[in-house]
């Protein structure tokens, strides 16, 4: 009795069983990441995060040397009217010196004005060199007093721990001095 | 069923239906035999207990005032020391109960260390302890956020920027860490949510912790097993008692520290509003994370096309992560320092390393601190991956005792310990 039951297992039961359990246990999967993926995508900026307007700057009261600081998106952004000697420290130098490779032609849309995201590249503090007093660091552009990053007057990474080039963001020249950045 | 008595009807009421008082009996009481030689080094698991217990009591308080927004979170902790009835005690409890914990939970783990607790068959209980650390790094980090000081921003952002190190998803990863593009409200919030429930995980962990330390019971400074009865005497009264005089003393500490000096651990700085503008001269996390802050800021160089960060950050993770395997790069078989005279030494050079580390993590990030944190770094791995391994082969340890209690009762330990015991049932 006990055997008829619980037959013996003929090799077609044993495949089906398996392909069942296989099959189920694989749906549950793809089921279960289904269902956290909502609890996970949740946790990504929301749309009204994300639809944070851009931000518009007049340059006309900028000086030639003076540098100022915006909020785009929560962050700093610098923007420094650099000086002809800044423009040409930064083209002096030789492309393989830099640990994070970039031409100043391709840092700038209009060379006196360098328009960057004030954030350490290594671990995102912002760095100094906006104010007059600020240390500037060796390369007379930013200094990072977090770890010690120097940026030179294109904002490009000279020496410290940061990997890259501060960001440039998205930006256009509306008129000749006004600015839209994002 | 039980062998647990009692004349009190309405407990044996209960018993019969739910055995929690003989489970009790025989987790913590008269029923847990343990030990007879544990030092004062054996009660800094129950303080770990008393301090998590204190957390968790001062923070539902606290979070009944607080407002994770970052535009009033400052000024609701401010509230708190101000208006709210005790607030001031309860901030400062919960503030310094934190540093009072590491303090209680690194001591407790160097207590391992010395005494080869992690090792067979002790692994499992010792790698839970690791996650728990884990996780009360978690707690710790996250709950500093919220009182939304320029230290607390700026330690969020640096320590969640580290995971921007990890290749191709780095980035993706921060901004569904931030909620946003920075350190941000997103970001206060979840913080926040999280922050209420780890310390419950936590308890979880700690649940396991002691099922697996039931499994065989303490260590002890001898490092050997317990061989029969009269080595061991019941846990109550003679560890409870034992553990609620280390609470004593730990309360006293505590509380000359809440009521006398209660800023002394933490950073003046934190009482600036937090401002995404401007860094702090020098970013510092709390004292409790300094030596992997050294670590982490320790790798200035690339080694082959891995970017320094991201080896610092896996470094910075490793020096705890590597705990877990330690039952398997310290193969000795003796398992208390007393009786391995180099293993000895080189723990007490390690304890040195860490506070070195620590040191250097106070310290800005140039010369010399930046070249004496490198070489604590790198002793610090090497006593795990190279000091051990060879200690395990080269050492000669010194002859153990035949038994705990037979250095005590020369010779006649069973018959004593049978008499000193007699709730034992050999
Ligand atoms: C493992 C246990 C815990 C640890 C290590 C811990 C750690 C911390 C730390 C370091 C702070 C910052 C203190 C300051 O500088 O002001 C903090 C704040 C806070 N914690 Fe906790 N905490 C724990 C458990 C809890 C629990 C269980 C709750 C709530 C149920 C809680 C609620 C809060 C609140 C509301 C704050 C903000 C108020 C303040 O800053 O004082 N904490 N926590
Ligand atoms: S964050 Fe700038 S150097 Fe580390």
């Amino acid at each position: 009795m006990a055997e008829s039951a619980n037959p013996a297992p003929s090799r077609d039961g044993e495949t089906r069983r398996d392909f069942l359990i296989l099959a189920a246990g694989g749906l549950g999967a793809i089921g279960t990441a289904v269902a956290v993926w909502p609890l996970i995508d949740s946790m990504n900026p929301s749309a009204d995060v994300l639809a944070l307007a851009s931000t518009e700057v007049d340059l006309t009261p900028v000086e030639e040397g003076m540098a100022i600081t915006v909020m785009w998106r929560g962050n700093p952004v610098f923007i420094r009217h650099r000086t002809p000697a800044d423009i040409e420290a930064a083209r002096a130098v030789p492309l393989e010196e830099l640990p994070d490779p970039e031409p100043d032609e391709a840092r700038a849309k209009k060379p006196e004005w360098l328009i960057m995201i004030g954030v350490c590249t290594h671990l995102g503090c912002v760095p100094k060199g906006q104010k007059p007093g600020d240390p500037k660091g060796d390369y007379n552009g930013w200094f990072c007093p977090c770890h010690g990053s120097h940026y030179d007057t294109a904002g490009r990474i000279r020496k410290g721990p940061a990997p890259k080039n501060l960001v440039i963001p998205p930006y256009e020249y509306l008129t000749e001095t006004l600015v839209r950045i994002g | 069923m039980s062998d647990f008595k009692s004349n009190n009807a309405i407990i044996q009421w209960i018993e019969y239906r739910l055995p929690i008082f003989s489970f009790i009996d025989h987790s913590v009481g008269s029923k847990y035999p343990a030990p007879r030689n544990l030092s004062y080094w054996w009660n800094f698991g129950s303080l770990a207990g008393l301090a998590l217990v204190i957390m968790i009591a001062t923070g539902i308080v606290l979070a009944m005032q607080y407002t994770p927004h970052v535009t009033m979170a400052f000024d609701s902790v401010e509230r708190i020391m101000r208006d709210v009835n005790y607030g001031w005690m309860l901030r400062y409890i919960h503030m310094n109960g934190a540093s009072f914990f590491f303090i209680v939970v690194y001591i407790h783990l160097f207590r391992g260390l010395y005494y080869g607790s992690y090792k067979a068959p002790r692994e499992l209980l010792w790698m839970i302890g690791v996650v728990i650390l884990l996780a009360m790094m978690a707690t710790a980090f996250m709950g500093y956020v919220l009182p939304w000081g320029q230290m607390s921003f700026w330690a969020a952002k640096v320590i969640t920027n580290l995971f921007s190190a990890i290749p191709l998803v780095g980035e993706t990863i921060v901004t569904w860490l931030w909620g946003g593009f920075t350190v941000g409200n997103p970001t206060l919030n979840r913080f926040y949510a999280l922050h209420y429930l780890l310390p419950f995980v936590i308890v979880g962990l700690v649940i396991i912790h002691i099922w697996a330390l039931h499994r065989f019971g303490s260590n002890n400074p001898l490092g050997i097993d317990v061989k029969g009865p009269q080595d061991t005497i019941p846990f109550h009264p003679y560890y409870t008692v034992k553990d609620l005089y280390g609470m004593g003393v730990y309360l006293i500490a505590f509380a000359a520290v809440v009521f006398f000096a209660p800023n002394s651990l933490g950073e003046p700085i934190n009482y600036v509003e937090a401002n995404p503008l401007v860094t702090p001269a020098h970013i510092v996390p709390e004292w409790y994370f300094l030596p992997y802050y050294a670590i982490l800021r320790s790798i200035t160089f690339d080694i082959w096309f891995i970017p320094a960060k991201l080896i610092g950050v896996i470094m910075m993770f490793g020096s705890i992560l590597i705990l877990l395997v330690l039952p398997w790069l310290d193969r000795s078989p003796v398992r208390s320092a007393r009786f391995r005279p180099l293993y000895r030494q080189f723990f007490w050079i390690l304890v040195v390393d860490c506070i070195v580390l620590g040191w250097v993590g106070a310290n800005p990030p140039e010369p010399p601190y930046i070249y004496i944190g490198q070489v604590a770094t790198a002793y610090y791995f090497a006593h795990f991956i190279i000091i051990l391994p060879l200690l395990s082969v080269l050492e000669r340890p010194r002859p153990l005792p035949a038994s705990i209690s037979e250095p005590v009762l020369k010779g006649g330990g069973a018959a004593l310990g049978a008499t000193a015991n007699p709730m034992e049932k050999a």
